[in-house]
C-alpha cells in the first residue's frame, strides 16, 4: 500500500436523478390561479389592520400579523418599477428545458396592489423599456392553462 | 451584557475548486488553525455552531456531517442554516448564557452545485422559482430599483468592482485578485442588466472558523483578545415584491442596534475599518448607506470620493470582499475574520493604520433580506 497520498486522481460522485417535490398551493394560492383559469383576472387580498391590497394573496400581513380573509379583484395592468434583461441560461425547474435566452424579469405593481408583483416581460430590447411604463398581462388559451404561474404568459408593454 | 471576545480565527484560501477536500475536511483545517491561533485546545470548547445549508450541501442535516471535523464529539453541537455572521451570533449568545468558548465554523463549496438551481430554490416554488429568478438575477432587480431611484451609473458601482479587487491583491486568502479599470467592467460580459461579469462575486469553495470565548478563556488566549462591542441583527419580508429593494430598511435597524450597544453615535467617525458583504458591486455604496455611514443615495459618492479606499477615511472591505471570493455562508464569517485581523493589526499589506474599532456586516436572504452587524474593537 502506497502511503503516497499526491499522486492519485481525485474522483467525484455525481447524482443525476431529480428530487421530485410535490408542493401544495393552498386555499389562497389555489383561488389566485383559478380566478385566472375562470376569469383571466388576478385577485389580491386586503389586510384588515393597514388596508394594504397583497397579490399574489395570503394569509397573513407581516406588518400588521393580523389575518387576512377579504379578497380583492384587481387590475390585469400596472406599472413597471424595476426589471432585468438576463443573458445567461436558467434550465426551468418545473420543465427541465432551457429558457431562451434573453428573457426580461420585470418588477410590477399591478393597479389596485400594494406590493409588487413578478414575472416576465416580453421585451428585451434596452432601448425600448423603461421604469414606468404600463404593462398589461397576457394569458394563455384557457385550454392550455394548468393552474400555475404559466398561466400568465407574460407581460407586454402598453405603449 | 457580559464580555465576550474573538480570541481564535481561521480560514482556508477561497478557490473555484477544492478537489482534494470534502466538507469535512476543510472544517477540520480550520477547526485545528482557529484553536492554534487562538492557542486552545479542543478540551477548552464546550460549545460548536455549525454554519451550513442543505441544499447547497445536496444532503439534509448538513450540519451533522462536519461535527466531528469540528471538534463536536460529546459536545452541545447546533446548526445555523444561514450566513457566518449568524452563526456567530448564536455562538455569542451561547456564551452569554454559560458556555465557556465556542468554535463557530461554516464552509460551503459552489463548486458542487449548480448555483442557479441551488439560489432559485430559496425562491416561492408556486409563484416565483418556475420564472427563473434566482440570486443574480434578483440581484440584478436590486441594482435596477436602486439605480432608478437615485439617478446612480453603472460606472459608479464599477468603481467598487475596481477597488475591491484591487484590494485583493494584498488578501493571500482571495479567489479573484485583479488590477483593473473601471473600463474593465464596463465591457465585461453581460450577465444580467445592470450587472456585468465584474460587478458579480465568483463561485468558491472554502470554510472559516471563529472561537468566541468569555472572559475566563480570552484571558488565557494567546492572541490578544478582540472583544465584541455591539451586534444585532434583523430581518424584513422574505417576498422581493413586499420590499422596496433601493432601501435596505433591515440593515439600518440591525445598525441602529449594533451602534447603540457599542455606544457608537457617529459610525464615520467612530468606526475605523469596514468589512462588508458585497457579492454584487452596487451593494456596497446601498449597504453603506443602510450602516448610516452616509445618507441614503449617497453611498456611491462616498465611494467615488476615495473615502472607502485604503487611505481613505473608512477603508471598506480591505480584504477584497465578497467580490474577490464568495463562499456563500462562509462569506460573512470571513468579513468577521477579516475586521478581527485588522483589530489585532495582523491583516498584513493590507493593514489599515490604527484600528480600534471594526465593523463587519453579513446578510441572508435574497437581496439582503436579513442583516447581521458587528462592531468589535481591541478595548475591553
Ligand atoms: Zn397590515
Amino acid at each position: 500500500m502506497s502511503a503516497d497520498n499526491q499522486k492519485p486522481e481525485r474522483l467525484e460522485a455525481t447524482f443525476a436523478f431529480p428530487m421530485l417535490y410535490e408542493w401544495s398551493i393552498g386555499l389562497y394560492g389555489s383561488r389566485f390561479f383559478q380566478e385566472i383559469m375562470n376569469n383571466k383576472r388576478f385577485i389580491g387580498i386586503k389586510c384588515p389592520g393597514c388596508g394594504k391590497i397583497y397579490v399574489p394573496p395570503r394569509r397573513v400581513c407581516g406588518p400588521c400579523f393580523k389575518e387576512l380573509t377579504e379578497l380583492v379583484p384587481l387590475s390585469d395592468t400596472g406599472v413597471l418599477t424595476a426589471f432585468s434583461v438576463v443573458n445567461y441560461p436558467f434550465i426551468d425547474p418545473n420543465t427541465g428545458s432551457r429558457r431562451p435566452i434573453p428573457y426580461t424579469y420585470g418588477y410590477i405593481q399591478l393597479d389596485g396592489a400594494d406590493n409588487i408583483f413578478s414575472h416576465i416581460i416580453n421585451e428585451t430590447d434596452l432601448s425600448r423599456i423603461k421604469v414606468g411604463m404600463k404593462v398589461r398581462a397576457v394569458f394563455k388559451d384557457r385550454a392550455e392553462m394548468k393552474g400555475n404561474i404559466e398561466d400568465i404568459k407574460y407581460f407586454e408593454l402598453i405603449r | 451584557m457580559d464580555k465576550a471576545a474573538i480570541v481564535g480565527v481561521a480560514q482556508t484560501r477561497y478557490e473555484r475548486r477544492k478537489k482534494d477536500q470534502i466538507f469535512a475536511d476543510m472544517v477540520f483545517d480550520v477547526t485545528r488553525a482557529a484553536l492554534d491561533d487562538a492557542g486552545l485546545t479542543i478540551n477548552d470548547i464546550d460549545s460548536v455552531v455549525t454554519c451550513s445549508n442543505d441544499f447547497y450541501d445536496g444532503r439534509t442535516i448538513s450540519g451533522m456531517a462536519v461535527g466531528d471535523a469540528a471538534g463536536g464529539m460529546d459536545k452541545n453541537i447546533s446548526t445555523v442554516s444561514g450566513d457566518g455572521t449568524f452563526g456567530a451570533f448564536y455562538g455569542l449568545m451561547r456564551v452569554l448564557s454559560g458556555y465557556k468558548a465556542t468554535i463557530v465554523v461554516a464552509h460551503y463549496k459552489g463548486s458542487e452545485g449548480d448555483v442557479k438551481i441551488t439560489t432559485n430554490g430559496m425562491f416561492d416554488p408556486i409563484f416565483h422559482r418556475f420564472l427563473g429568478i434566482e440570486a443574480i438575477s434578483a440581484a440584478a432587480l436590486q441594482a435596477n430599483a436602486y439605480m432608478n431611484l437615485y439617478g446612480l451609473t453603472e460606472e459608479q458601482f464599477a468603481e467598487v468592482s475596481v477597488k475591491n479587487h484591487g484590494n485583493a491583491l494584498n488578501n493571500p486568502y482571495a479567489q479573484l485578485a485583479m488590477k483593473i479599470t473601471v473600463a474593465d467592467v464596463m465591457n465585461s460580459k453581460k450577465i444580467a442588466d445592470p450587472l456585468k461579469l465584474f460587478d458579480c462575486c465568483p463561485i468558491s469553495d472554502g470554510a472559516a472558523a471563529i472561537i468566541i470565548a468569555g472572559e475566563e478563556i480570552a484571558a488565557r488566549s494567546k492572541k490578544k483578545p478582540v472583544w465584541i462591542k455591539g451586534v444585532a441583527h434583523c430581518c424584513e419580508s422574505y417576498l422581493l415584491g413586499d420590499r422596496d429593494l433601493a432601501k435596505p430598511v433591515a440593515l439600518s435597524e440591525a445598525a441602529r442596534k449594533a451602534y447603540a450597544m457599542a455606544g457608537i453615535k457617529n459610525p464615520l467617525r467612530e468606526i475605523d475599518v469596514a468589512e462588508i458583504l458585497e457579492a454584487f458591486s452596487y451593494m456596497e455604496p446601498l449597504w453603506l448607506e443602510g450602516l448610516g455611514f452616509c445618507k441614503p443615495g449617497e453611498g456611491a459618492t462616498l465611494i467615488g470620493k476615495g473615502v472607502t479606499g485604503m487611505g481613505g477615511r473608512l477603508p471598506v472591505n480591505p480584504s477584497g470582499g465578497a467580490l474577490s471570493a464568495n463562499p456563500i455562508l462562509v462569506a460573512g464569517l470571513a468579513r468577521l475574520i477579516e475586521a478581527t485581523l485588522q483589530v489585532r493589526g495582523e491583516a498584513g499589506a493590507r493593514q489599515v493604520d490604527k484600528v480600534n474599532t471594526a465593523l463587519a456586516q453579513g446578510f441572508n436572504g435574497p437581496c439582503g433580506q436579513s442583516h447581521c452587524v458587528w462592531i468589535i474593537g481591541g478595548k475591553k
